[in-house]
């Protein structure tokens, strides 16, 4: 077969997507887009690393800020946001057995986001509106720099992502909480104790006080606890973040009407304060208890077995509900205004607890696989350990920098940006979304795929792997070294770090490309333009036939919401 | 003058405490992967609760610990946590506008070694970063400005040299090099005797 050939019709055929349930459809839509957004960003980020090796000519000041601008937009909400939407639209109504609430609002939701995305790209790439995603007041609304048509684009598309994110949001939450025409009705009460970790605490509880378990079975299974709980923190953050949208474009309408507002009327500390309170609740919030809960889901797969310690891992959730709203002073332990009780108490301690709620997960999951050894190492397994190191890693690196006498010397370095942000997003999420990838391809396209190249996944992995390790690693040093992460350099002060930095960038972006080749000569262009189409099949079909996942560990698991009964462990 | 950690020192370790512990966690990673592929030598496990009870103690003594152990080595972080209570032997004010920084007086602002310095950097307009750097480019320490705020850091400098100012924070592409080179000089030869910072 040619290579032509390969790539219209898929390996063997490629995906049978005539077969696919509406829910289907809109999952692989939702991922794909999610993945090209994936390789924008990529491809953005690499040329912010070559020009802080060598200024690139047709690059200015407002060209590079505007990209670093729109990358986050790009990288977190077009392409996490969606591949995350995508998959737990999809796998609440999968694991509970019962429809989505509503398809065509789904439909929506993925059309929204991405509009969103590249309304927010095009105010970057045609107006150069560069106020940072941090957005610190009064820089959105400085029109000494920046035009109003920028603003107003950016807030608009910014303003579409979060709606996009209420409608996800409304959609899982009627998922979980609705009766479907047939069905058993199920009581509130144990259904939200249940979707808020309080069971597992109780449970705990009456353990310690050698009781009987509060709920023997909860009605719902750790995942759908952590995509409902992470849920919470998703809503409170679009909440925020379209408050700071509607006052940027009252300011806005301010300059275009002349209505002469001053723009330090707004407290620019408490603005920073009540930003980071939502912002850090996709940091904190939803990006560790989505993450928790997909690990737990993909042990589950993986294995074919219960959690270890399941009732820890609820209560966990419940925690880091607490955790999560009041861990944001850590982003303004260099704010010397702020109270000092605040960098101690939110910045400092509670982030701490962090450390606690990621390590739980972490050892879980790993003691639940080790617990089902002899493992194979499927390409879900191998992510899902990529996954868990680059959570590792940037973990324990973002607890240093949420230090007071750390802070001082690391706030707004290349570390922060580099060990932290990019190795928690690139290895950790992304590998983890990977992993969820290769063990929803089956579910998803009915077991039609196979995959074209073995050899390609894995050099994906590893060149993904090093790359996203490689890249922290000398963002990191450079940062030590004194190098900020949101000034330019350009006279080659930091360009040692800053190539080799780039070699490991080219690393991701080349894993990305080998990535979208496999899977396209797996799936076939003609096909996967066809899960565009509108499917045939019955709204309320999730999949046409339960398949069941082949585990790792040779078991085979069942499409259900409470998998293989064992002792509990705790 | 009592011996202080200096901010080269502060990140050296840093550097090296990192390095071991990313070294360490790579490895148990890739030995986890290779080891849960294989038969297991028995069906007896040494993980029970008592073993998760013990690492969730751990997790909890190093999440405390690392600000225990910051708050007795780093010698800022009593001065920040104090500075209401410390009088400074010098203050300097320094405003931003329009990108720009105002110093008080014609650069560079001679400093003396052990001299408790109180940095005060009012803006104007946006929000900047106050940073004072090494000619090699490595920080001596940071801050961010607020408008329309008092901002202010104590420090007591242990090592002679010119030092650079440099916005830390993005106030946007006309500030993307923002900075002074030669701003500060710091005299070693005649010590000032620390005392009252912890």
């Amino acid at each position: 077969m040619s290579l032509k050939e390969l790539l219209l019709n898929g390996n063997e055929g490629g995906l049978d997507a005539q077969s696919l349930t509406p829910i289907q459809k809109i999952t692989l839509r939702t991922v794909i887009v999610g993945l090209l957004y994936y390789g924008l960003a990529a491809l953005e980020g690499m040329i912010m690393r070559a020009h802080e090796v060598k200024p690139l000519p047709m690059i200015d000041e407002g060209h590079f800020f505007a990209i670093m601008t729109v990358h986050p937009i790009v990288g977190i909400f077009g392409s996490t946001y969606l591949i995350v939407f995508g998959a737990f639209t999809f796998l609440v109504p999968y694991l509970m057995k019962k429809p989505l609430y509503s398809v065509k609002l789904a439909n929506y939701t993925w059309m929204t986001i991405a509009g969103g995305t590249l309304l927010a790209w095009l105010a970057g790439f045609i107006y150069h509106y560069a106020p940072l995603y941090t957005i610190y007041w009064p820089l959105p609304v400085d029109f000494s720099q920046f035009k109003v048509i920028g603003g107003f684009m950016f807030v608009l598309g910014v303003a579409l992502i979060m709606i996009g994110t209420l409608m996800f949001i409304f959609n899982i939450y009627a998922t979980v909480f609705y009766t479907p025409e047939g069905y058993e009705k199920q009581p509130l009460k144990p259904m939200l104790m249940s979707a808020f970790g309080i069971d597992g605490f109780l449970n705990l509880i009456n353990k310690i006080r050698g009781k009987e378990p509060y709920a023997k079975e909860p009605p719902l299974s750790l995942p759908i606890v952590a995509i409902f709980r992470g849920t919470v923190d998703t809503f409170l953050d679009a909440l925020v973040i379209l408050g700071a949208g509607l006052l940027i474009l009252a300011y806005i309408g301010a300059e275009v009407f002349g209505w002469g507002w001053d723009m330090h009327s707004v407290n620019s500390l408490l603005y920073k304060n009540v930003f980071w309170w939502g912002l850090d609740l996709i940091a904190d919030g939803l990006v560790l208890i989505y993450v928790a809960g997909t690990w737990y889901l993909l042990a589950m797969l993986i294995t074919g077995r219960n959690l270890f310690m399941q009732n820890i891992a609820r209560a966990a959730l419940l925690l880091e509900l607490v955790v999560s709203w009041a861990v944001w002073s850590h982003h303004l332990l260099s704010d010397q205004p702020q109270p000092e009780i605040m960098k101690l108490a939110s910045g400092e301690m509670i982030t701490a607890f962090e450390l606690i709620t990621q390590g739980l997960a972490f050892f879980i999951t790993l003691v639940t696989l080790w617990k089902a050894r002899p493992l194979k190492m499927t390409n879900e397994l191998k992510f899902l350990l990529g996954g868990l190191l680059g959570f590792g890693l940037a973990v324990p690196a973002g607890i240093i920098q949420a230090d007071m006498g750390i802070n001082r010397l690391l706030h707004n370095t290349q570390w922060i940006i580099g060990p932290h942000v990019h190795v928690a997003i690139l290895v950790g999420l992304t590998m983890t979304l990977y992993s969820a990838i290769y063990i929803m391809l089956p579910i998803l396209t009915n077991s039609s795929v196979k995959l074209y190249s073995q050899k390609l996944a894995n050099l994906h992995f590893w060149l993904h792997l090093i790359g996203g390790i490689g890249m922290g690693a000398f963002m990191g040093m450079a940062g030590i070294d004194g190098m900020l992460r949101r000034h330019l350099y350009v006279g080659g002060e930091f360009s040692g770090y800053m190539f080799l930095a780039a070699i490991c960038g080219l690393m991701l972006l080349s894993a990305w490309v080998i990535f979208m080749f496999n899977i396209i000569a797996s799936v076939g262009v003609k096909n996967l333009l066809q899960i565009f189409t509108p499917s045939t099949i019955d709204e309320k079909v999730i999949v046409p036939e339960p398949v069941p996942v082949k585990a790792a560990s040779g078991a085979e698991v069942p499409p259900t919401n409470a998998p293989a009964k064992e002792k509990e462990d705790d | 003058m009592q011996d202080i950690a200096t901010t080269h020192e502060v990140l050296g370790n840093l550097k090296l405490v990192y390095t071991i512990y990313a070294l360490s966690i790579i490895s148990l990673v890739g030995w986890f992967g290779y080891r849960v592929t294989k038969q297991p030598d028995s069906t007896k496990t040494w993980i029970t609760p008592k073993v998760f009870y013990t690492y969730l103690a751990l997790l909890v003594l190093t999440g405390v610990g690392i600000h225990i152990l910051t708050y007795n080595k780093i010698p800022w972080v009593a001065w920040e946590l104090k500075k209401h209570m410390i009088k400074p032997d010098r203050q300097i004010t320094i405003t931003i506008k329009d990108h720009k920084f105002i110093l008080p007086e014609t650069k560079p602002i001679v400093l003396q070694c052990g001299e408790k310095v109180k940095f005060n950097v009012k803006s104007e307009d946006l929000t900047y970063g106050f940073g004072l750097f090494r000619p090699d480019n490595s920080m001596v320490f940071q801050m961010q400005v607020i408008p329309k705020y008092d901002n202010d850091i104590l420090w007591v400098f242990t090592e002679p040299g010119t030092y650079n100012i440099l916005s830390t924070e993005y106030s946007g592409p006309e500030g993307a090099f923002m900075g002074v080179k030669n701003a500060v000089r710091v005299d070693c030869s005649k010590k000032v005797a620390l005392g009252g910072l912890r």
